[in-house]
């Protein structure tokens, strides 16, 4: 798989390492060239300084064409406009964004971008450790039915990408992943 | 009417404060508490000091019973989420955005934000204006941006030049209505014989652009979209 990775903080460094190891192809992006001091020495991936929201950054660093797209930075809001930059510009279909905040997640995923929520998945995480219910927020929530921008306009992406970008982020279709989830 | 500002910038500010003056009310939202009690100070306690991107305290600030909600802080991937948030969260009617790369603007719109403000597009619009180039020139978009006011200057070499305004092909949607000769304006009549130096203007959706480009400057693949 082609995996671009928007944000090499330690999640996404861990993810980085991990899926090169595991053979895939690796694109990382981050604003600053130090964050990429946390991937290892044997990272065959490609690393990229730049504007993870940024279209031309993208096409640059080699998105086009990713079989997925993680946006992984510390911005709730630049995770969200990279990933409807990459479903929208670039057709790529499988895409999650990092949003820790739980309310702009529900809401994104009703515009079908599947999100996944640190603050919710934590706090799920201390509460099974103590013992107790969880939220009932889901974590990570899956995209319903394709990225749709309101409007029902096509994909602005020119080439490719006919049937419609993202219909059905593949694979996490209904899937309420609930954290803590151990017991 | 009830407006809703985010950003407390220089722009929030003066917007917030133009506002008041015209007797809406407003709610301005700045997360910075420093620059947020500044505010205050100066126009009253219209403002709430939070970050305007967290649905929570969108809601507190009384988005969902918002006319308008704009987003002018700084960063375009605030705006751009503040106004969808307003737009598919709290059904705000008319969401209106500042943005800073122009390559974002078509994004934007088709995310579904009403209107875009785009300080850089404008000063590039103006930096065109004054720059003899012998290309189409955007004057004005209208509406959301689907049509476009565009002045193109007749040259040497041009197709369109001796022949009737009439008998161009123009493409769907697209019209010739004025011509500009040694500085006088006139609307375009289909008799008119074009000569080197008009200034034809020509209204149409952008996407005509290509088409509108070969008939009245020539063809010239690799200077379509002046600009851009």
């Amino acid at each position: 798989m082609k995996i671009v990775i928007v944000g090499c903080g330690r999640v996404g460094a861990v993810l980085a390492e991990a899926y090169d190891a595991a053979g895939h192809e690796v694109i990382v992006v981050d604003l600053s060239t130090r964050a990429f001091d946390r991937l290892p020495g044997e990272f065959r991936g490609s690393a990229v300084r730049g504007d993870g929201t940024d279209e031309d950054t993208l096409r640059r660093a080699g998105a086009e064409g990713a079989d997925a797209f993680l946006a992984l930075t510390e911005g709730d809001n630049r995770n969200v406009m990279a990933t409807q930059v990459a479903t929208e510009k670039l057709g790529i279909e499988q895409v999650l964004a990092k949003i820790n905040d739980p309310v702009r997640a529900a809401a994104y995923a009703e515009l079908g971008i599947a999100t996944i929520c640190r603050t919710t998945m934590l706090a799920d995480a201390v509460s099974g450790f103590l013992g107790l219910p969880p939220s009932g927020i889901p974590s990570m929530i899956a995209a319903r039915g394709g990225h749709h921008a309101g409007r029902g306009h096509e994909p602005l992406t020119s080439a490719g990408a006919s049937g419609g970008a993202s219909a059905g982020i593949a694979g996490t279709e209904g899937a309420g992943v609930s954290a803590g989830g151990e017991g | 009417m009830f407006v809703l500002v985010v950003g407390g910038g220089k722009v929030g500010y003066y917007l917030a404060k133009e506002l008041i003056e015209n007797g809406h009310e407003v709610v301005l939202m700045e997360k910075d508490r420093a620059r947020a009690d500044q505010i205050a100070d100066e126009i009253g306690s219209i403002v709430v000091a939070h970050d305007g991107c967290e649905g929570k305290y969108l809601g507190e600030a009384g988005c969902a019973r918002a006319d308008i909600v704009t987003a002018v802080t700084g960063d375009d991937e605030d705006n751009l989420v503040i106004c969808q948030m307003a737009k598919h969260h709290f059904d705000v009617r008319r969401t209106i955005a500042r943005v800073n790369n122009p390559k974002n603007e078509d994004l934007f719109r088709h995310l579904g934000v009403d209107e875009i403000i785009s300080p850089t597009r404008m000063i590039l619009g103006s930096i065109e204006q004054d720059i003899p180039v012998h290309e189409l020139l955007h004057l004005a978009a209208l509406g959301e941006g689907e049509l476009e006011i565009i002045e193109a200057q007749l040259q040497d070499g041009s197709p369109a030049v001796g022949r009737a305004a009439g008998d161009l092909t123009m493409p769907e949607g697209c019209s010739l209505f004025a011509v500009i000769r040694n500085g006088v304006a006139t609307p375009l009549r289909p008799d008119m014989t074009l000569r080197v130096g008009d200034k034809v203007i020509a209204i149409g959706p952008s996407e005509c652009e290509t088409l509108l480009h070969r008939q009245l400057i020539g063809d010239d693949p690799e200077a379509v979209a002046p600009g851009r």
